[in-house]
């Protein structure tokens, strides 16, 4: 067992993968030299040499194109786009190309890449640096969408999404570079599309996504000390969603709290909502409730940026009113 | 002057091609037959609502995609636009399979989930039409990046329209297939209008492709895009380069559509003086001429027509014969495992 940031926890994926499969390759803005602007990729240019981990100018849409012409042509690609905000600036080759040609083609193509992208805010980088987009790529057919909490979850949900033939967008939490957390040595894989049920409880179930998640944790233990005892799920990867999980716990607690750094409308909390809703009716005591960042686009100011997320105290007292 | 446009450019480029030998002038002459006789039908059947949606015929274009796809080796890559038959038939789809997809019918190349503007028959190196202007130039520099880290000396072929030379996909490409040395072809066929307008209306430039190849370090080549063997020769001969690790290229090859933008469109807006000065440039009958008075039998000639029309026929026949997709390949191939399960 060694202690890795979550910053570490990338690179750490990337060299797991990249020893053991001669065909995943790594390409960015400023990947390779300066290992990365959030210091996620140091070391793999020595490590793999300059034709594995390449720098690219600053054209997400040849950044993703290449990613995907070469994912259909034998390589495993992983691209980094530096913030996930610049997503915009490729929609079309990540939203119409890479997520719809599988289909299109009725499965000529098999589209085996990685997306990295940094998201989230909490860094004071203002509305077009710290946006929270899972749900932009949530709503695609045809893309994987995955977001860790933990190192641990970055190093096995990476390798699983590299080794994964579909497309995948890997959203890297800003936020949580410097978290720390323990990885076991050795080989580290996990399983897209599962939930972790982070801590038990049996009132209410409170679940969670990247950087919400540590939120959700500290809520439950505040509302531990008024005697509520709230589960904590971790979703981990939205696509695909492990609906067996979530629906499970609230079967069992009969309550249900989202908590989403997205803006309000059309945030995933919104569709588990929807499925709770349709599946577990009968086992609620009360409304679904969802905690969410108002629908603005993010202010800078540190003071105010805080407090457009949602705080613990904002969780904690939803979560009593959920409860009556 | 459009015309001007259409002179080849005396700056050949530095791997010049071959010249075809007998048996690939009359693969060529073939290959553009079997492509306007295809096209052809396609309209015919789209009057007869046999064909739904859209369809934007490459009628008139035949030589630039029937050069490239006799020059290219078989495992090479061709990336089209939604203008794409032409560049699909001539990488080896059958005509029954194409007209399928046109018809929507089960047995088309995409099994009727693509399209018109969709054909795709990746084993035989036709790696897609895309139908978003430009998408396709990154993605065909990604296959030929793939191709070069894996040494294994296929050339991706990527065609496009004058259009695309305005979208920022096009010169982000450009510039990283330039800086990485990537083996792939840019094919710029320029028919004069972007959709409506006439692309030097809407561009900085006289030439759109070859005249920006200067900012990317390329050859500015500006070749006749209705001859195909100049098509033969410089497509040939800039794909031979990339294979040597010469990297890339950008040909600007000028054209004409014979007809308008898409099936809605009746191309009105062009001056009918400049419509017959290009037809009577059609690449077919001219080949055809230059073809007879070298020596070549017409009857050899009849001949490849005669069953280029046989086949057509056979292709539309069996085509029509096919189903309809079955409902059940709705939720299907949405992802690698053959399903469209997002949840448990």
């Amino acid at each position: 067992m060694a202690e890795l940031t979550y910053r570490d926890a990338v690179a750490h994926a990337l060299a797991q993968e990249m020893r053991r499969d001669q065909s995943v390759y790594l390409i960015g803005e400023d990947v390779a030299a300066a290992g990365g602007v959030f210091k996620t990729t140091p070391g793999l240019l020595d490590g793999f040499g300059a034709d594995r981990v390449r720098d690219t100018p600053i054209s997400e849409e040849a950044i993703t194109g290449l990613v995907m012409g070469a994912a259909m042509t034998g390589l495993r690609p992983v691209a980094e786009i530096m913030f996930s905000d610049f997503l915009a600036t490729c929609w079309d080759i990540v939203a119409n190309q890479i997520a719809k040609t599988r289909y299109m083609t009725a499965g000529q193509v098999t589209m085996p890449l990685v997306i990295r992208t940094a998201n989230g805010g909490g860094l004071r980088f203002g509305a077009q640096h710290s946006q929270s987009v899972e749900n932009w790529a949530m709503m695609v057919p045809g893309l994987k969408v995955v977001a860790p909490s933990t190192p641990v979850d970055v190093v096995g949900l990476l390798a699983a999404s590299i080794r994964d033939d579909d497309p995948v967008v890997f959203f890297e939490h800003k936020g949580l570079y410097a978290a720390k957390g323990d990885v076991p040595e050795g080989e580290v894989v996990d399983e897209l599309g599962t939930a972790k049920v982070l801590r038990e409880g049996t009132d209410v179930t409170i679940v969670a996504l990247a950087a919400m998640v540590p939120k959700a944790v500290e809520a439950a233990g505040r509302l531990a000390d008024d005697g509520v005892s709230a589960e904590v799920v971790d979703v981990r990867s939205l696509v695909p969603l492990d609906a067996r999980t979530l629906c499970e716990s609230v079967s069992k607690t009969s309550r249900l709290v989202t908590v989403e750094e997205n803006p309000r409308l059309c945030g995933w909390g919104a569709e588990i909502v929807s499925i709770v809703v349709e599946e577990c009716f009968w086992d609620l005591d009360g409304p679904p409730t969802r905690v969410t960042t108002p629908h603005v686009p993010l202010p800078s100011a540190g003071e105010i940026e805080d407090l457009t997320f949602p705080t613990v105290d904002r969780i904690v007292e939803t979560t009593r009113k959920a409860l009556g | 002057m459009v015309t001007d446009m259409a002179e080849p450019q005396d700056r050949p480029i530095s791997a010049v091609g071959q010249r075809p030998d007998a048996d690939t002038r009359l693969d060529l002459y073939r290959m553009m037959v079997r492509m306007r006789r295809f096209e052809e039908r396609a309209y015919k059947l789209f009057m007869r609502g046999l064909v739904k949606g859209t369809s934007h015929l490459g009628t008139g274009m035949e030589a630039i995609a029937a050069g490239a796809a006799v020059a290219m080796r078989d495992d090479d890559y061709t990336f089209c636009t939604y203008r794409g038959h032409n560049h699909t038939l001539g990488r080896g789809a059958s005509m029954t399979a194409l007209l399928g997809e046109l018809m929507g019918r089960e047995i088309g190349v995409c099994g009727g989930k693509g399209g018109s503007m969709h054909l795709t028959s990746t084993e035989h190196g036709a790696m897609g039409s895309y139908a978003i202007v430009g998408a396709h130039l990154p993605i065909a520099a990604g296959a030929a990046w793939s191709a070069q880290v894996r040494g294994s000396g296929q050339v991706a072929v990527c065609f496009f329209g004058d259009g695309a030379t305005n979208i920022g996909a096009f010169h982000e490409a450009l510039n990283l297939a330039a800086v990485w040395g990537l083996p792939v072809v840019f094919v710029c066929e320029n028919n004069l209008y972007m959709e409506y307008t006439p692309i030097s209306a809407v561009t900085a430039v006289p030439h759109p492709a070859a005249d920006r190849a200067a900012a990317y370090g390329l050859d500015a080549i500006l070749i006749d895009g209705n001859d195909v063997e100049v098509t033969y020769e410089q497509i040939g001969g800039a794909i031979a380069r990339a294979r040597e690790g010469g990297g890339p290229a950008l040909i600007e090859a000028v054209t004409y559509r014979h007809g308008g933008h898409s099936r809605a469109d009746p191309g009105t807006y062009r001056p009918s003086d400049e419509v017959d000065s290009w037809l009577a440039r059609d690449p077919i009958p001219t080949y055809r001429d230059v073809l007879t008075s070298d020596g070549v039998d017409a009857a050899v000639l009849d001949e490849i027509e005669a069953d280029t029309d046989a086949e057509v026929d056979e292709a539309t026949t069996q085509a029509q014969a096919s189903s309809p997709p079955s409902p059940s390949v709705i939720e299907r191939d949405v992802w690698a495992d053959g399903g469209a399960a997002w949840r448990n």
